[in-house]
């Protein structure tokens, strides 16, 4: 039988539930998870005709499950889970192993496709490489969506003594989890990637940039690691070095990931140049965030045509949609591009836990545009959201109800980017702490300032430096945009 | 002998302070000259590092550490509430450490469509309501 090891799992008591199954006398097998977790603990069975699977399992349902014998009338039975709606709508490439086996057994992860991918670019010319990487499609995942063929070519042109494959792993938008799954879930298919990188460019070190708010994604990551050198998947020739983060949101900005890598403060550089010609320790470098460098072994396993025949317009493949906040199926779900806000929030949402009507959705983590509901049909793709005033970024939707105080929130990313900036330019550095200050007059009834507030936004998206002051002002002008209500409370009051 | 065994390039400055950290609980001023020395840069370099992340202490946290999540995916489900509670219950919150158990509040846990979320040494706790924060501070 199959219990979920992944964090999310455990914060609900998966822990308990696999050491109550253990003890009375079952085999079970700790795996990542399928991602919908508002069944979790979702425990499966193995049958006669597939997985059975027990949702929301308990400690003290785990006798009487036993005693059943896992029989599909037991009530907490959903039945096969490969038959559950939500997952049977999905395209999962990159999630295909996720929840299924052991992550740490890499005899499962090749039994079930894993390193075809490699074996195939080993047979390939590293320009072959790059050219299937370009033809895919492939934009990054992170949440710039730049070609990553492109930044491949580039760093693979570069002549240099040394070049290097970064993972930005420092996943810290709210409402995003996606690279924490994969990680806990599948930590091959990321190494994988890596070493696919590393041929494409013809770097030999590697280094995966991780947060340390992941510390199950750590235990994991380091344990496959050394599985992964013991095996020689990691072999002369390429290596991969794991680093933590301490607690910045600015290191998931790719420059300020590299300075905090070479062991000082997380602070932005300016570009050009760019990463890809002077990148870490000044050498050409290869940064892709983990949901980037995990697709790479399917498109070479399967062929560019395959991954780009998904999709719609230049967002092409899959999107690997992470669904929280106040939602009652709350998860992540790997799909075409192109599926619409509504369908995602409604269809396999099922609207908001507490009950109530959604108000408001913040689409790509807090630097996102906070979207009404009357643009809920727009789909999700690059250009579509870049159309609403909005960005997909890491593919995080968090879903608000009708209790929320939009003026709070445009208060929130401020204050969020006054904590957070790395300090080197001033519009970033100055604007968020002026802006707070604003948004407080505003609230407190002065409209007048609604100008300054403008004025300020503006400056702030043409001046900073980079996405952190650039795009602080998406969530607040979008809550000023669709909610001016909220900011005009005090007004009417 | 816990930073010789990291090497001695600055980039090594990052995981040092961790590593001292994960050892005594935080990283003691002394500590600082110690790093800066181990790599060959200046002290004010390390201090630097030191005061940028927020994960670095310079003293002794409390016994048990609640990391309490409080980014918008949180904020969506009511965690104000729970910080609000912390702090009726007499705990520290984003204070100076004191007594056996403090809140301290940080910005997403990736536990964004199970939240409240919190993360309680290296555990993280999911739909974390009311109940669950008292208990979490009463220690169980």
């Amino acid at each position: 039988m199959f219990v979920p090891g992944d964090a999310a799992a455990r914060s609900v008591g998966a822990e308990a539930v696999a050491l109550a199954f253990a003890a009375s006398g079952m085999e079970v097998v700790r795996t990542g998870s399928r991602g919908m977790l508002w069944l979790e603990p979702l425990v499966e069975v193995e049958g006669a005709d597939g997985r059975v699977g027990f949702r929301n399992v308990r400690a003290a349902d785990v006798a009487g499950l036993v005693a059943s014998g896992f029989g599909g009338g037991h009530a907490l039975s959903v039945g096969r889970v490969e038959d559950l709606p939500w997952l049977a709508r999905q395209s999962r490439l990159t999630f295909a192993r996720v929840g299924v086996a052991d992550p740490l057994s890499l005899a499962a992860y090749r039994a079930q496709g894993g390193l075809a991918g490699l074996e195939a670019a080993r047979g390939l010319a590293p320009d072959a490489i790059v050219a299937a990487v370009t033809s895919s499609g492939l934009r990054g995942r992170g949440g710039a969506g730049f070609p990553t063929g492109v930044k491949w070519r580039t760093v693979a042109g570069a002549v240099a003594d040394q070049k290097y494959v970064v993972c930005n792993a420092d996943e810290g938008d709210s409402g995003t989890f996606a690279d924490r799954m994969l990680i806990e879930g599948d930590p091959f298919v990321l190494i994988e990637g890596m070493v696919i990188a590393g041929l494409a460019v013809g770097a030999s070190q590697g280094f995966i940039y991780l947060r340390s708010e992941y510390p199950q994604a750590e235990r994991v990551l380091r344990a496959a690691l050394e599985i992964a050198r013991a095996e020689g998947v990691l072999a002369a020739g390429f290596d991969i070095e794991l680093r933590m983060g301490a607690g910045s949101y600015i290191c998931g900005e790719e420059t300020a990931l590299l300075e905090s890598l070479e062991g000082r403060r997380g602070v932005v550089r300016a570009k050009p140049p760019l990463p890809a010609l002077q990148g870490l320790f000044g050498k050409p470098t290869v940064v892709n965030n983990v949901l980037s460098l995990a697709a790479v072994p399917w498109i070479l396993a399967h062929g560019a045509e395959a991954y780009a025949a998904l999709g719609t317009g230049r967002s092409r493949g899959t999107l690997v949609v992470q669904l929280a906040g106040n939602v009652k199926r709350g998860g992540l779900f790997e799909l075409p591009f192109g599926v619409s806000l509504r369908e995602v929030i409604e269809d396999i949402g099922g609207g908001t836990r507490s009950g109530r009507p959604v108000r408001a959705v913040q689409v790509g983590g807090p630097l996102g545009a906070y979207l009404p509901v009357s643009r809920l049909d727009t789909a999700l793709d690059y250009e579509a959201l870049a159309a609403v005033g909005g960005m997909l970024g890491h593919g995080g939707i968090v879903v608000f109800d009708d209790t929320v105080d939009m003026a709070k929130q445009a208060r929130f990313a401020f204050e969020f980017c006054a904590k957070e900036s790395c300090g080197k330019c001033t519009p970033c550095r100055i604007g968020a702490v002026r802006g707070v200050e604003v948004v407080d007059r505003i609230i407190a009834g002065k409209a007048g300032e609604i100008a300054v507030l403008e004025d300020l936004a503006a400056l702030m998206t043409d001046a900073s430096l980079c996405a952190m002051g650039g795009l602080t002002p998406l969530p607040v002008m979008s809550a000023l945009k669709h909610f001016p209500e909220d900011f005009r409370r005090a007004l009417a009051a | 002998m816990l930073l010789a065994g990291l090497g001695g390039g600055q980039d090594k400055v990052l995981p040092m302070l961790q590593a001292l950290q994960a050892r005594y609980g935080y990283v003691h001023a002394e500590a600082v000259g110690l790093v800066a020395a181990a790599v060959n840069v200046s002290r004010a370099e390390v201090h630097g590092v030191m005061t940028f992340y927020h994960d670095f202490r310079t003293e002794l946290p409390a016994a048990r550490v609640i990391r309490l999540c409080r980014a918008e995916a949180c904020q969506a489900v009511g965690c104000e509430a729970l910080v609000d509670e912390a702090a009726r219950l007499g705990v520290v919150v984003d204070g100076p450490a004191a007594g056996s158990v403090s809140v301290e509040t940080v910005y997403c846990l990736g536990n964004c469509a199970l939240g409240p979320a919190a993360l309680v040494g290296e555990e993280l706790v999911g739909l974390l309501d009311l109940d669950g924060l008292r208990a979490l501070v009463a220690g169980a």
